[in-house]
């Protein structure tokens, strides 16, 4: 399956948060966010546990690409 | 690596840690149940500088100096220190003028809310209300798109400019720089302004708050806002801890006072106290910050944060220039007004600024 790509690099809290549960809500499996700060890690990451879907880290550059997956 | 201040733990003792200090600063000398209000001391640097001449709130507040530096030097030392910006800066300033006119309608920042309910002002419950429900409106804006764009990378000399700024201020604040005859710098001889703790505990007080505030993401107007919108418990149990360390202090100080009259710097309007601080939480929201926040986020490079800073200034100046700011009398004249016309301003630019459609 193909991870649903979410590109949330500038956006500031809590926008990727809120880009992120509501895709999960809608029925997005597998996830692939990318943010630009450690803020929106750490609150992606939050959302992650709160959903019981797993989340790997992986830093590019600049990015952080957080892939989400139940 | 972890980062211990971001748990569930770190945040609780975080909180707890502002409340005390906070707390301690009132009994070293700082204004009652005004050991930490970001709104009023950016009022009285606004005062300091001759912005506005009310002679009673007139200080370089040396808390809202390490508020940024501590924010600053424990950003680079852990490289955070990320300099970016361009997501709607002259917004972002408006949002801190009307934030600033609605938070002095009040007399205090959501921390000073806490801190007046910790001493007992009943009269700050009326208050808490108002800034949930302002942030409540700010929540139905961000499920509905609501955004003021991407912020982009600047270049890094331009993270230090903010931080700069206030080094200047303290430098100031240190040599009590006098720059005519009865002119600027202002210090106020008497009321709020005259009362403050040591000039090295309140700058290392803010340092601490501002190292521990920036590892943690402490944020008043974030933790309603996650409870609202993500259902999400973390920012808020700071506050709490906050709130009952701050409680506790007070009893131990012997600063606790109960009651809706006579509290210390505050006017018993519960309608004004109520829509005033609505207007702060809507503002706070829009601007994805509390005015504490506002603050670390400026250490910590993003200057477009740093616009809502001076926005505040700005509208501090404002406010007392034109008789909108309260006062232990009561709302001035021009208070309600302030507020009616930042909440329309709020409102306009919730509606209008997004990024795509509801699908």
């Amino acid at each position: 399956m193909t991870a649903k790509k979410i590109d949330a690099r500038g956006l500031s809290c809590p926008q990727p948060v809120v880009l992120t549960s509501q895709a999960i809500r809608e029925g997005a499996g597998d996830l692939e966010v990318i943010v630009d700060n450690e803020v929106s890690k750490e609150n992606l990451l939050r959302l992650a546990k709160k959903y019981n879907m797993r989340a790997d880290v992986k830093e590019e550059n600049q990015d952080i690409v957080i892939r989400i997956a139940k | 690596m972890g980062n211990f201040c971001a748990t569930r733990t770190g945040i609780i003792i975080v909180g707890g840690s502002i409340g005390i200090m906070a707390t301690l600063l009132q009994y070293l000398g700082n204004p009652p149940n005004m050991g930490i209000c970001v709104a009023c001391f950016e009022r009285d640097i606004a005062g300091a500088l001759g912005l506005h001449r009310a002679a009673i709130v007139q200080y370089i507040r040396p808390e809202i100096i390490g508020f940024v530096l501590g924010a600053f030097i424990i950003s680079l030392f852990v490289g955070e220190h990320r300099p970016r910006g361009g997501s709607s800066p002259l917004i972002r300033f408006f949002l801190g003028t009307f934030a600033m006119i609605g938070a002095l309608v009040f007399l205090g920042c959501p921390w000073r809310t806490l801190l007046r309910i910790a001493g007992g002002d009943l009269n700050a419950i009326v208050g808490l209300a108002g800034l949930a429900m302002g942030i409540f409106g700010g929540v139905l804006f961000l499920k509905n798109g609501y955004s003021l764009g991407r912020s982009q990378p600047q270049k890094p000399w331009s993270g230090y400019v903010f931080p700069a700024f206030m080094l200047g201020l303290f430098l100031l604040l240190l040599f009590s720089v006098s720059f005519s005859e009865g002119g600027p710098i202002f210090f106020s001889a008497s009321g709020p302004g005259s009362m403050h703790a040591p000039l090295w505990i309140s700058i290392a007080a803010g340092l601490i708050v501002g190292v521990i505030a920036q590892r943690s993401r402490f944020c008043t107007m974030g933790a309603f806002r996650d409870v609202m919108l993500i259902r999400d418990f973390h920012l808020i149990s700071g506050v709490a801890a906050l709130l009952i360390a701050a409680f506790a202090m007070n009893l131990l100080l012997g600063q606790f006072k109960l009651g809706f009259e006579g509290q210390p710097i505050a006017h018993t309007d519960h309608v004004w106290n109520f829509l005033g601080m609505s207007l702060a939480g809507l503002a706070f929201a829009l601007a994805g910050g509390c005015p504490g926040r506002q603050l670390f986020l400026s250490g910590e490079g993003d200057l477009d944060a740093g616009f809502f800073a001076l926005g505040m200034i700005f509208g501090a100046a404002f406010s007392h220039n034109f008789a909108m700011a309260s006062s232990p009398k009561g709302v001035a004249a021009f208070g309600p007004a302030g507020v009616v016309a930042g909440l329309i301003f709020c409102i306009v630019i919730g509606f209008t600024m997004r990024e795509r459609a509801k699908s």
